[in-house]
């Protein structure tokens, strides 16, 4: 049986955040009452012309010299012509042959391994807006529409067909996200739509080089349905192929509830979208200059950042990939670090603790109540011995739950760690009287009966006992 | 003369020196229109009450001693197709036959500060598609010079309205003529500034790149008065040039001495009706014994302005006019099946027969596989057009030329042959796709039937043509007096 190697390539939207839309001055906010945000200019009245937001085309420059791409000194809007009642015109401003910018990369890693992944492309174009059915499209008898979206900036960024795995696919959206969300020009939230992902995918025979047919899959909601609807669909055609059928060129959509993809159209059914140059808006020439000015503004990017984490702060690569690949992540990690300087110790909590309940709560970073010099505060606690790490662990929840400081928990809840010599002997002594047992087995060379003692003198103290301590005075007395 | 054949110079006059009041000029040219508007049926909407009104506010400010603008207290009647807040605008089409825009059109705005009155709006060929004012959904206006034959198209009954006293100066807009041709079947001036000059805010689009408004009326000092209100950059219109603007009246001097003018040969051959050379060739005449020097000179390409003008026109008007598909505003088609089905039945019905035409050749100019073949084509041959142009400007400080290849044609005579239909604007096309000013001025008679010239001058060189024209016709040559009229 041939072995088959699956070829992907993405095409990521990212909602641009500007105060207004791309071509009018309506407000992008997000969560307004339907058609809240509108004007003549993104209802598509009759008579209506756009003007361009400046801004747009600044942060796609700075998205395209974030991917490494070049920028086109001339650039130009067309129009991708369809009808769809969520589309105001019946056209979409878009961009054609001149894109803002291409001929980029990035760099993933997978298995240990770095990949660069090719960005063909990064575009400007309006977003359209949004139908609303009254229960589902097939039984609604009619639809209403919310034009608020209808103009929001978008760039969609179109990769090569670089990727071999879902993994990898993975990869290098989270990495794309990373980039975004540095430049500060997206928020790139999946579930609110400010990232959108379409992924071409094929399968060949390993060793073949002409690439297999491909579909277009659509409606991926998350980086989990992004997986799985490239699994399935790898799947898919593999199967065909082995069946002896062929793939058809298609696009299909990711059927989440169900885990299956479903045929939306042919080749034969798709549109043809007729581009032809925007009449309404003149061609952009982008200065050198302009180009050199927004360059001076580009913070510090993932790779850069955890490169710097793994030189200053020593930390091990895997630490610093995944500290740096949200930006809200390392600046709080900084932050903390800049408090209490022991890195690795704040990179274990970060990627511990902080990060399994922030997930559990289906939380970002900027929803926690703990502060990063509260987090400080509480390693101090720790590290001075006020606490022990069991204890610590409860403060933190506390506190995850609270937003409190962790001094003052300690102290409501009297947790300061018994480290007073003379009144751990006592209850040791204590332990040691009650549990002949376990004596006679650690003299008779049975070690884990010394843990079970540990455990005892703990109970006795409610955990506030140093365990350090503990364990020196069991060996002693034993 | 009556008031309503007077010229907002003239009117502006006289208010100023309180010989008459703004009201009074409105009251004369609302009783003209009750007298004729059922011969020459101009207008699609009457805008009575308002002008009224906002006339009284023109004679509030003029006894308060305020300095009111050359155009404050004027008529004008404005061309269906360009946005009026709270005025239906249809552009005389069922497709949009009860659209109410939210807002104001750029030119209206401008106006409104000029404190003009205006009457209402003009019928026109829908979308601004057509040269004989046939194609509206609604009625077909009437040549007030002789009511059997058409005012031409597309701004016909802007034109119409101002030959027959029906309003005292008009706005049309132009995308291949249809500014240019109606001036010239009706008698009166019109003017196709170069693209950018005038704001496009709020014109619903025929022809992006090709649309243009511009001023029609009585003579070459009311053009440039109205120009001057209207012209000038506008931020909401990003095809808008940035650029001084001249007041134009500055060069109404009646002196020409030393212009340099050529008379391309490509448009007086044939096709050309002879008498409208013959017309032509006695303006020439005319031009020499006021000092220009006019001699022949070629534009090789026109031959290929047609072709490419009805790729480039069409093709974006599919574009433009995807928007009208009953969703949102204006006719839908209440029994339908599902949406594809609502799309589909309210263009086929909301649409006339030459709009769905246009949409028709432009989509198919833009599909997969043909694109190259005509909509690049046709972008090649715009540019060459323009290079014409370039290269004669090089020795030329304007071209002259006949505005049709005949007078006004009958009623239905054209309507069932596009193509002869096309023709008609063979001298205007050219002037469009190369985006640069033209007048069309009273230049003579064929059979009693008013034929005009067209004077075409560089890009922003209205000043030049405006100056011409001027002369031309303070001369006395000018050949068609509005009192002739007898509708």
């Amino acid at each position: 049986m041939a072995q088959y190697e699956p070829v992907i390539g993405l095409e990521v939207h990212v909602e641009l955040k500007t105060n207004t839309k791309i071509f009018c001055n309506s407000s992008t906010a997000f969560g307004a009452d339907p058609n809240h945000h509108t004007c003549p200019v993104c209802l598509g009245l009759p008579g209506v012309l756009p003007v361009t937001n400046k801004k747009v085309v600044e942060f796609a420059i700075k998205a395209g010299l974030a991917l490494n791409c070049q920028i086109a000194p001339f650039s130009k809007f067309d129009r991708k012509n369809y009808y769809y009642p969520d589309l105001p015109k019946n056209y979409q401003v878009s961009q054609f042959d001149l894109p803002i910018a291409e001929h980029g990369f990035l760099e993933i890693e997978v298995d240990g391994n770095t990949k660069r992944v090719g960005i063909t492309r990064v575009h400007m174009e309006e977003d359209a807006g949004k139908l609303v059915h009254q229960g589902t499209i097939s039984d609604s008898s009619f639809s209403l529409v919310d034009y608020n979206r209808t103009g929001v900036p978008l760039i969609e960024i179109v990769s090569e067909p670089d990727m071999r795995s879902p993994e990898e696919a993975s990869a290098y959206l989270e990495k794309l996200k990373a980039i975004i969300q540095y430049t500060g020009i997206s928020d790139c939230k999946m579930q609110e739509g400010s990232l959108r992902c379409d992924a071409n995918v094929s399968v060949r025979p390993l060793g073949q080089e002409e690439f297999g047919t491909r579909a277009e899959l659509k409606n991926m909601n998350s980086f989990k349905a992004l997986q799985k609807a490239l699994v399935y669909e790898i799947k898919r055609q593999i199967k065909i192929n082995e069946e002896g059928g062929r793939v058809i060129q298609e696009t299909r959509s990711w059927d989440e509830a169900k885990g299956v993809s479903l045929s939306l159209r042919s080749k034969e059914e798709a549109h043809d979208y007729r581009y032809f140059p925007e009449p309404d808006l003149v061609p952009m020439v982008i200065s050198k200059d302009w180009v050199d000015e927004i360059r001076t503004t580009l913070p510090e990017l993932p790779d850069e950042r955890q490169a710097r984490f793994v030189e200053q702060y020593g930390l091990p690569a895997y630490d610093a990939i995944v500290l740096t690949s949200l930006k809200e992540m390392a600046d709080y990690y900084e932050q903390c670090v800049e408090q209490f300087n022991n890195p690795k110790a704040v990179s274990n909590w970060i990627m511990g603790d902080f990060s399994r309940l922030m997930n559990a709560d289906n939380m970002e970073i900027n929803d926690v109540r703990i502060q990063p010099a509260q987090l400080a505060k509480m390693l101090q606690l720790l590290e001075k011995g006020t606490i022990s790490g069991k204890i610590a662990k409860t403060i933190f929840e506390d506190m995850f739950a609270t937003g409190r400081d962790p001094d003052i928990i300690v102290q409501e809840k009297g947790l300061v760690q018994i480290s007073d010599e003379g009144a751990i002997e006592s209850i040791v002594t204590d332990v040691l009287a009650n549990n002949p047992k376990s004596v006679e087995d650690y003299r008779a060379g049975k070690n884990q009966a010394l843990g079970f003692l540990v455990g005892q003198v703990m109970k006795a103290t409610k955990g506030k006992a140093n365990p350090g301590m503990v364990n020196k005075l069991l060996k002693e007395k034993l | 003369m009556e008031l309503y054949y007077l010229t907002a110079h003239q009117l502006h006059d006289m208010l100023i020196k309180k010989e008459i009041s703004a009201e009074e000029i409105t009251r004369a040219v609302f009783g003209r229109i009750e007298a004729v508007e059922d011969k020459i049926r101009a207008y699609v909407t009457l805008t009575r009450e308002t002008a009224e009104r906002q006339a009284r506010e023109v004679d509030k400010s003029i006894a308060a001693g305020e300095k009111i603008s050359p155009l404050a207290g004027i008529p004008i009647a404005i061309k269906d197709n360009m946005c009026t807040a709270g005025v239906r605008t249809t552009c005389a089409s069922k497709i949009l036959y009860n659209f109410v825009p939210p807002y104001n059109a750029t030119v209206i705005e401008r106006l409104n500060e000029a404190l003009s009155v205006m009457t209402g709006k003009t019928n026109m060929d829908e979308f601004a598609m057509g040269s004989s004012t046939e194609n509206s959904a609604f009625f077909t206006t009437c040549n007030p010079w002789d009511t059997d034959r058409v005012p031409g198209g597309s701004s016909g009954g802007s034109a119409a309205a101002v030959a027959a006293g029906e309003t005292i100066v008009a706005l049309g807009s132009d995308t291949g003529g249809s500014i240019r041709q109606p001036a010239s079947y009706c008698g009166v001036v019109g003017l196709k500034p170069t693209y950018g000059s005038v704001s496009r805010f709020g014109l619903v689009a025929y022809a992006s790149s090709l649309d243009q408004i511009g001023p029609i009326t009585r003579d070459v000092t009311d053009c440039a008065l109205v120009f001057n209100a209207i012209s000038g950059h506008d931020p909401q219109d990003s095809t808008s040039a940035p650029y001084d603007q001249p007041d134009y009246t500055s060069y109404l001097t009646g002196d020409i001495k030393g212009l340099k003018i050529g008379v391309p040969k490509e448009y007086m051959g044939e096709g050309i009706d002879p008498a409208v050379r013959e017309v032509i060739r006695e303006t020439v005449k005319v031009f020499s014994g006021l000092g220009a020097q006019v001699e022949e000179t070629s534009l090789p390409h026109s031959e290929y302005a047609l072709p490419a003008y009805y790729l480039l026109a069409t093709a974006e008007a599919s574009s433009n006019l995807a928007r009208y598909d009953g969703v949102r505003y204006g006719y839908r088609y209440k029994e339908a099946e599902d949406i594809v089905d609502m799309f589909m039945k309210t263009r086929s019905e909301g649409f006339g027969a030459e709009v769905k035409r246009r949409i028709m050749l432009g989509t198919y100019a833009l599909s997969a596989g043909y694109y190259d073949a005509f909509y690049n084509q046709a972008l090649k041959v715009r540019t060459l057009i323009k290079g014409d142009f370039d290269q004669a400007f090089e020795k030329y400080d304007l071209l002259l030329s006949p505005v049709a290849p005949g007078p006004a044609f009958k009623r239905g005579e054209k309507i069932a042959d596009p193509l002869q239909m096309y023709m008609v604007d063979i001298c205007t096309l050219s002037i469009n796709l190369a985006g640069i000013p033209a007048i069309s001025l009273p230049g003579g008679f064929v059979n009693k039937l008013p034929v005009g010239l067209q004077l075409i001058g560089k890009p922003f060189g209205e000043g030049d043509i405006l100056r011409a024209a001027y002369a031309f016709e303070q001369s006395g040559a000018r050949c068609c007096k509005l009192n002739l009229l007898q509708v």
